[in-house]
């Protein structure tokens, strides 16, 4: 509960030092702010509770996704670093924006009450919508904010008529009334059912999940990379643990309904989001494809909806947005060294001898592809285990061997960064700001460690 | 805790080495790496028989998930763990007098690869299993790409995705397995196993049979071998013929065996069958290779068939003839493929139509050459012999006819082998060859331990049968 009070506070208090500190040094402020509200989250540690007149629900298992979602936004400020430095870019603005997004994504995983899903929810879009236009001078950059606001809104539209019935047929919006109409009758329950998909359908567009997955790569493309990695990132994981809370507070009575329908979403965008990958050439489209396939793994864990399912999506969640955040990271930092026709160039090839220019962004290169390919050694792997445990739990072993055909079909493009960064060049070593450098260290080191005893990041759930 | 030092021993090696910033100085460290290990394993050995508890390491690795890092080595584990230590030791000195650049990052992912693959062969969980199992590729793959020619990239990428296609293909049957038994146990699982239904055990050995069968490879998964291994640098073709595909063989008799039973006793003859044509197939084709790279390549491959077979047979002596052979075939690949390296460095081709003569300048790389050269013919009284001989007659048994065309491989052998030899040893001196040195110290000292292993389990073959014996018989009264 305490990150959301600091961040709202402190979201205000960076556009006032916006106007009178510097710009360089508005990021120590924002890591300083961030820090700040992932200890104050640690004041609720072992005192759960609801707040706000049962608003909000607090205990350690949400504590620690809280943790999640903050620990990512502090990685991606850090491969901020130096991104604003140009004279049309506002970074008090933008850092602003992130801690009410953040505050949004905090509300979206301790919900317990729809309308705070629907504040939340709220809060993160718009705060979205806003960092994606943030380059007014790129043109993609506009179409990007406009088509994302547009069909944002439209599913936030569908998601709020779920809402309402979903009150019209329970009475309440407490996230546990869904079980008071396990009872009804059928025509008593055909509101219900409406609610549950319309609600489902709002929630899976935000996650990108095919078929409701079309805005994203022009939006990842047009959005400045470190909003990519921002929407990637911490509103995959809030908007994934919003859909868990439902199906297992509200929808838990009626798995035997929403699976058979969820199985099919998870099967699609496994399929669509590998396959078109493979045909990408530039490199943030092939991660927002890379964005519509791990929703789909992310989705096994719904299925599976066990006793381990919730630890298996938070490691799932840090794991994966560890790699992306070193994925966009390197990306960023060769990407900007990379001019062609007055833009930073995106095409795949920029990484094109990055062992010489710069062995150990390679490696970091390396390190995430591999965890996003799910190979061992790193945490991508027990991430890709533990959701595929799920499904198979639930004896869904169909959708097991489509995701493992489908993980064979990720190495193409997650190695194609790989085996650029081998070729030979002439080119000249790149230079890294040691802020962003050290980030990406700490996403690769906890890669690895995390692949290596997973229990550690496990056995907090 | 022995078990667990070998493994850590080179992957701190390793990852000392590929950290190292200095072009030098990274020479002690290998030299200490693979003295502890031999040390280590010397002791292990000793200690097999009378104190097995000494190998254990099992310790929790996900308590939630029941997976437990355990590690232990019995008659089949140790062999191949010692396999490994030697042969990788042998590889590292061999790299270390070759021309490479960034030599301390090559040794470092050498060091990496020996780690993964002491535990692919010693992890008694099927999870373990397959994490080595998936990771043993990763540094070689970097090896391929980064040391390799102008191809290398398309063609190490190739390999990957094909292995790493079928490997996912066993964790699939894995995870099966375990939801099934509720535990990751090598051992404990054989019991859910026999509690199957009877179409899902089928199913199960297509399953884990693909993952191997595509590491080793067998007909007709096959067709990212010789392009992977021609092209790929030295190190890495050692290392994947040597012991990569070891980890094939050994995946069949460790995995397969217990938990497939049934679907080998239906399947067995089609994959058998396959496999005896992969055997004739890659010698006929090793045969017509006029670049002898190639040539070992389809040579090792023809063996790697020849294997698979005689352990589906279900067999001890078929059994037993396969873990002699992975051993045998280890040193002999490994010492083809060094002597291919030396011959390219020193006239500059790989083409036999070139090469010719070398005996005249080059008698020791040559008489080294023939003690290698026969042992992977299989003369009796060198290593390949024993191998192939009870490979044959578990063949034969099973089926006659097989055994006969089985049989064909031994001629063949000697002719692409001794084919190799004629045209880069006798003959006239070629033209490029006239400045030609002899092998030196160094490189001797990486043949004749070689030349000393082929002839010496080629005399005194119990010395690793006796090793492996208890396990063979064991897991045959288990299976048939």
């Amino acid at each position: 509960m305490y990150p959301i009070i600091v961040f709202s506070v402190s979201g205000l208090l960076m556009l006032f030092l916006g106007l009178s500190v510097n710009k360089k040094s508005l990021l120590p402020y924002n890591l300083l702010f961030m820090l700040v509200g992932l200890a104050s989250n640690f004041l609720d540690w072992n005192a759960p509770g609801l707040y706000f007149n049962g608003m909000l629900e607090i205990s350690n298992p949400i504590i620690l996704v809280q943790w999640v979602l903050i620990f990512a936004a502090i990685l991606v400020s850090g491969i901020s670093s130096r991104q604003f430095d140009d004279t049309h870019a506002y970074p008090a603005e933008y850092y602003a924006i992130m801690q009410f997004a953040l505050v949004g994504a905090l509300i979206m995983v301790s919900f317990q009450n729809l309308l705070m899903l629907f504040v939340g929810l709220e809060i993160l879009s718009v705060g979205l919508y806003v960092l994606t236009g943030s380059d007014k001078r790129n043109l993609r950059g506009n179409e990007a904010a406009i088509k994302y606001f547009l069909m944002g809104s439209f599913a936030t539209g569908i998601f709020l008529f779920g809402v309402a019935m979903f009150y019209g047929a329970t009475g309440s919006f407490d996230i546990s009334s869904g079980n008071s109409v396990a009872n009804n009758l059928l025509e008593g329950k055909m509101f219900f059912w409406l609610g549950m998909v319309f609600i489902f359908i709002g929630l899976l567009f935000k996650i990108s999940a095919a078929p409701f997955h079309f805005w994203t790569a022009d939006v990842y493309q047009g959005a400045p990379t470190v909003f990519s990695a921002f929407m990637a990132t911490i509103v995959k994981t809030a908007v994934i643990f919003a859909l868990f809370r439902l199906a297992a507070y509200s929808f838990n009575l009626e798995y035997e309904n929403w699976s058979k329908f969820l199985v099919i979403i998870i099967g699609l965008s496994m399929v669509i989001g590998n396959v078109t990958a493979v045909f990408q050439t530039n490199f943030k489209r092939v991660l927002a494809f890379s964005s519509i396939s791990q929703a789909g793994f992310m989705l096994l864990s719904l299925i599976g909806l066990g006793a381990q399912s919730y630890g298996n999506l938070g490691f799932y969640s840090l794991s994966y947005a560890l790699a992306t955040i070193s994925a966009f990271g390197v990306f960023l930092v060769i990407s900007s060294n990379t001019i062609v026709e007055g833009r930073p160039s995106e095409n795949i090839n920029v990484f094109d001898g990055l062992f010489s220019r710069n062995p150990d962004l390679a490696i970091i290169l390396l390190i995430s592809m591999l965890s996003l390919a799910g190979i061992p050694l790193t945490s991508g792997f027990w991430s890709k285990f533990f959701v595929l445990n799920d499904a198979a739990a639930k004896g869904y072993f169909w959708i097991l061997i489509l995701g493992v055909l489908m993980s064979a079909v990720s190495l193409y493009y997650y190695f194609n960064p790989i085996r650029a960064s081998f070729k030979k060049t002439d080119l000249g070593k790149i230079e890294i700001s040691s802020l962003s450098k050290y980030t990406l260290y700490v996403c690769a080191a906890l890669t690895i460690l995390f692949g290596i005893a997973p229990n550690i990041l496990r056995s907090l759930f | 805790m022995l078990t667990l030092l070998l493994l850590i021993v080179p992957l701190i090696a390793g990852l000392f080495l590929l950290l190292n910033k200095s072009k030098s100085n990274f020479t002690p460290v290998v030299y200490i790496g693979i003295a502890v290990q031999l040390a280590i394993f010397v002791y292990a050995f000793i200690n097999f028989k009378s104190n097995p508890s000494l190998l254990n390491f099992d310790k929790a690795w996900l308590p939630d998930f029941a997976i437990r890092f355990h590690l232990g080595l019995d008659g089949l584990s140790i062999l191949m763990v010692g396999l490994s230590v030697v042969l990788v030791s042998l590889i590292l000195l061999a790299v270390k007098g070759l021309k490479y650049e960034n030599m301390s990052h090559l040794l470092g992912l050498i060091f990496l690869t020996q780690a993964a693959l002491i535990g692919v062969f010693s992890a008694k969980d099927i999870f373990l299993f397959y994490f080595f199992f998936e990771l043993a590729l990763v540094p070689v793959y970097l090896i391929a790409n980064f040391w390799g020619g102008e191809n290398s990239s398309k063609i190490t990428f190739k390999m990957l995705i094909y292995t790493v296609f079928g490997s996912l293909f066993m964790l699939v049957s894995f995870i099966f397995l375990y939801m099934r038994g509720q535990s990751s146990d090598i051992d404990s699982l054989r019991v859910t196993v026999t509690l199957l239904p009877n179409a899902i055990k089928q199913v199960l050995f297509w399953g884990l049979l693909l993952a191997f069968a595509i590491k080793m490879p067998v007909f007709p998964f096959h067709t990212w071998l010789p392009d992977a291994y021609s092209q790929s640098p030295t190190p890495a073709t050692m290392l994947l013929s040597g012991l990569l595909s070891k980890m094939g063989v050994y995946g069949l008799i460790r995995i397969l065996l217990p938990f497939a039973p049934d679907g080998i006793n239906n399947y067995g003859g089609i994959v058998i069958t396959l496999a005896i044509i992969g055997l004739i197939y890659g010698s006929i084709i090793a045969i017509k290779q006029s670049e002898i790279k190639r040539l070992i390549a389809y040579s090792s491959f023809a063996h790697m068939g020849l294997m698979a077979a005689t352990v589906l047979t279900l067999s001890v002596s078929g059994m037993q003839g396969a873990i002699f052979q992975m051993v045998a075939h280890g040193f002999n690949a490994v010492g083809l493929f060094y002597i291919a390296k030396l011959i390219f460095e020193k006239t500059g081709s790989r083409n036999l139509a070139q090469l010719g003569g070398m005996t005249q300048t080059a008698p020791k790389l040559s008489i080294m050459f023939m003690i290698v050269l026969l042992g992977s013919i299989g003369l009796p009284l060198t290593n390949g012999f024993i191998g192939e001989f009870l490979m044959l007659k578990s063949v034969f048994d099973f089926n006659t006819i097989l055994g006969v065309i089985a049989g064909l491989s031994v001629i063949f052998g000697a002719v692409y082998m001794l084919r190799f030899f004629q045209k880069t040893m006798f003959g006239p001196l070629s033209e490029s060859a006239t400045e030609i040195s002899d092998i030196g110290s160094k490189e001797l000292a990486i043949l004749i331990p070689i030349a000393i292993v082929v002839i010496v389990t080629g005399v005194f073959p119990n010395l690793i049968l006796n090793v492996s014996g208890t396990f063979v018989n064991t897991l045959t009264n288990l299976v048939r």
